[in-house]
């Protein structure tokens, strides 16, 4: 796979003159089986680029919803490596959307940086985002992820002013990642004329686009956001469905498509977004 | 060839980019980069500015009551027949331990950057108080967060922060204690980035956090460098400090760094044993290099990178993780970090209750039972220095607990 898929999903979505619609699934959670299929439903449901959650034991800027599904995911027995099995797994049956692998530096630094690269590209992952490596750690991950063509992409959030947003930009690819709200996932989008100003702003400064995560909950959200960003995420909803349908934290019937539910319904607002 | 001194001496780090050799660094989200990048300028601009300095140098001396005293331990000394044995009285600083140095710089700063909502992370409390005693002083409110298992176990503290007007905070994720915490703390920090200062409490975290709490911390060095060349005419042969995230220590060792001749020990938590997995807080002794709380540095964690909650008697040692400068210092060879069992503390404890009628914090404790094991092989001619850390009226209850004695 030369074609850089991120690249091509967000052309489509252009050319269909709407945003990208990324759902995120939190690996592992409730098991391995569930969060496959909720994975492998994604594109149906209407997904089209796909983030998944590496868990790790203290994630600092999740909320408790995200926070939880992944200590019950560790608890089961999730690591990186059976992350990466998914991924591989998910790219025999579909070789277009484009997986985003999305968690903390140190189990990857553990695995090895090179290690993790070779492994990531081979199962088919076509981004990165690592919350807690800034710029300022660039030689880390990101400049050797951007090597082995693997996209790293970057948050930047209501703290990142004019000046900042130049050293963010800097070595940023696939797409910018807009932290909706100064805070954890979970919380709610209070003001959608402010994201839509920092969106334009960000769009003002670079070339690629500009995806809107943080705070999405519902498909009016979606709707609000997705008319003027290039993407829409959305994570703690969903994982919040799937956590309700659970029965003493195993899955039940409903599950997996409690949360595809959603994300038609949500996918749905996107498309009417424009 | 003073140059080239300075070029090999340990003092340099970290940094421009808060790097002690490989440990250290800024791994935070972007939200919190911008407000590190301010603090850092802040911080280095009030390092320069003579008022900052005088209005420090005034508190500590009236409201802490530094210089904190050296006292010669005669009857623990007799007893262990082997070295002289000193301690560094910063358990006789007001808010009983030497976390005030550090809350009385840093509040400084916070009021100079305006900020107007200051917020901790604490394990045994003493940070806790320390900060809510200085959100008092200075008229802020004050947010504190802290394990639910430490809530429990430090109950007094608990109580005179909130009658300092503090308001406590109980993180239940995890086992509920030091690192829980820092996590909760740093959570708010990023939601309230506009008026919030976050007043970390050990010399861990992103840079400029590690390099600006040991700088604060020095003061218990920098003072026994003089009492001691004053009382003994020689520098010490060994200071002992205890390590949780490493403040006291690197306080107490810093200026000491490039006299070789001293020989600085850290004493870790070895909680139920090394060999127990899970069941100590030793991370230099029983870990292995990696990236939280937005540094890198010697971290208690499985093979998939997870880390783990770890145990100590100790709450203010009960921390997976260490100060970055301290990661170097072992690597480096200059500092001997060596795990003390709960056991080897509670016994310490008693023993320099007994003896010499100061009851020492649990993490003091840590230090002591590594002076006691290390006395005996040393020359009467000898000395050595305790960093008594903190005073343990928070730990009779738990102590109790553990004699089988119940309050
Ligand atoms: C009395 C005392 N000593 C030591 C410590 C450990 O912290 P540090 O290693 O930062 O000195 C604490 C922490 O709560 C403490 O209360």
């Amino acid at each position: 796979m030369s074609e850089n898929r991120i690249k091509k999903a967000f052309e489509k979505c252009k050319h269909e003159n709407r945003a990208a619609f990324m759902p995120f699934v939190s690996a592992g959670y409730p098991d391995i089986k569930t969060s496959q299929a909720i994975m492998d439903g994604f594109p149906q449901a209407g997904a089209d680029i796909i983030e998944v959650g590496m868990p790790f034991s203290d994630p600092m800027a999740d909320g408790p919803i995200v926070e939880a599904a992944g200590h019950v995911a560790l608890k089961n027995g999730q690591t990186l490596q059976k992350t990466l099995n998914m991924v591989a797994s998910f790219r025999q049956k579909d070789s277009e959307t484009p997986i985003i692998l999305m968690g903390y530096y140190n189990p990857i630094y553990i695995f090895g940086v090179d290690n993790f690269l070779d492994e990531a590209k081979k199962a088919g992952v076509d981004g990165l985002i690592v919350v807690d490596l800034p710029s300022e750690e660039d030689g880390e991950l990101c400049l050797p992820a951007l090597k082995a063509n693997i996209d790293f992409i970057r948050l930047t959030t209501p703290t990142t002013n004019d000046e900042r947003l130049k050293t963010v930009l800097k070595n940023s690819s696939g797409f910018i990642y807009y932290v909706s709200i100064t805070g954890i996932t979970g919380s709610k989008i209070t003001n959608y004329d402010k994201v839509e100003k920092a969106v334009k702003r960000i769009k003002s400064q670079t070339e690629l686009p500009v995806c809107v995560g943080f705070g999405i909950k519902t498909a009016d959200d979606a709707k609000a956001i997705g008319k003027h960003a290039d993407g829409v995420v959305i994570a703690s909803v969903l994982i919040k469905a799937l956590g309700d349908s659970l029965e003493n934290e195993k899955a039940t019937k409903q599950s997996v498509n409690s949360v595809l539910e959603i994300v038609r319904s949500l996918a749905k607002g996107v498309r009417q977004a424009r | 060839m003073e140059n080239n001194n300075l070029r090999n001496s340990l003092k340099n780090g970290p940094d421009e980019n808060g790097n002690f050799g490989i440990f250290g660094g800024r791994f935070v989200a972007e939200t919190l980069m911008p407000l590190i990048l301010e603090l850092q300028s802040e911080y280095k601009k009030a390092k320069n500015d003579k008022a900052y300095q005088a209005e420090l140098s005034a508190l500590n001396s009236t409201y802490t009551g530094r210089p904190s005293p050296l006292y010669f331990a005669e009857r623990l000394t007799n007893e262990l027949n082997g070295a002289k044995i000193y301690f560094k009285r910063e358990e006789l600083n007001h808010t009983g331990s030497h976390k005030i140095n550090n809350c009385l710089g840093q509040i400084l700063l916070a009021k100079r950057m305006g900020r107007t909502r200051i917020i901790a992370e604490t394990g045994a409390g003493q940070h806790g108080v320390a900060t809510a005693t200085v959100c008092a002083r200075f008229g802020l409110p004050c947010v504190i967060y802290m394990g639910a298992t430490d809530v429990e176990r430090q109950a007094p503290n608990v109580f005179r922060m909130k009658l300092l007007g503090a308001e406590v905070v109980p993180v239940s994720a995890g086992a509920g204690t030091l690192k829980d915490a820092m996590n909760e703390a740093l959570r708010d920090w990023v939601t309230n980035v506009d008026d919030t200062y976050y007043l970390i409490g050990t010399a861990a975290g992103p840079h400029p956090y590690p390099a600006m709490v040991r700088d604060f911390q020095s003061i218990i060095g920098h003072e026994l460098r003089e009492q001691f060349l004053k009382v003994e005419g020689k520098l010490p042969d060994a200071i002992v400090a205890c390590i949780g995230g490493g403040s006291n220590a690197i306080g107490i060792f810093h200026t000491f760094l490039d006299d070789n001749e001293v020989k600085l020990y850290g004493a870790e938590a070895g909680g139920y044993g090394l060999d127990v997995e899970n069941g100590h807080a030793a991370s230099m002794s029983g870990g292995k290099p990696g990236v939280l709380h937005g540094n890198r540095t010697y971290l208690l964690q499985n093979e998939d990178g997870q880390i783990l909650e770890g145990h100590s008697i100790s709450a203010g040692l009960d921390y997976p993780g260490v100060g970055p400068e301290h990661s170097f210092l072992k690597d480096s060879g200059r500092v001997n970090y060596v795990p003390i069992t709960d056991k080897e503390a509670l016994e310490a404890f008693q023993i320099c209750t007994k003896l010499e009628g100061i009851i020492p914090a649990l993490e003091s404790a840590h230090g002591l039972a590594q002076v006691i094991k290390l006395a005996p092989t040393m020359d009467k001619e000898q000395t050595i220095v305790l960093n008594l850390s903190g005073r343990g009226d928070k730990d009779v209850e738990t102590v109790g607990k553990h004699l089988g004695v119940e309050l």
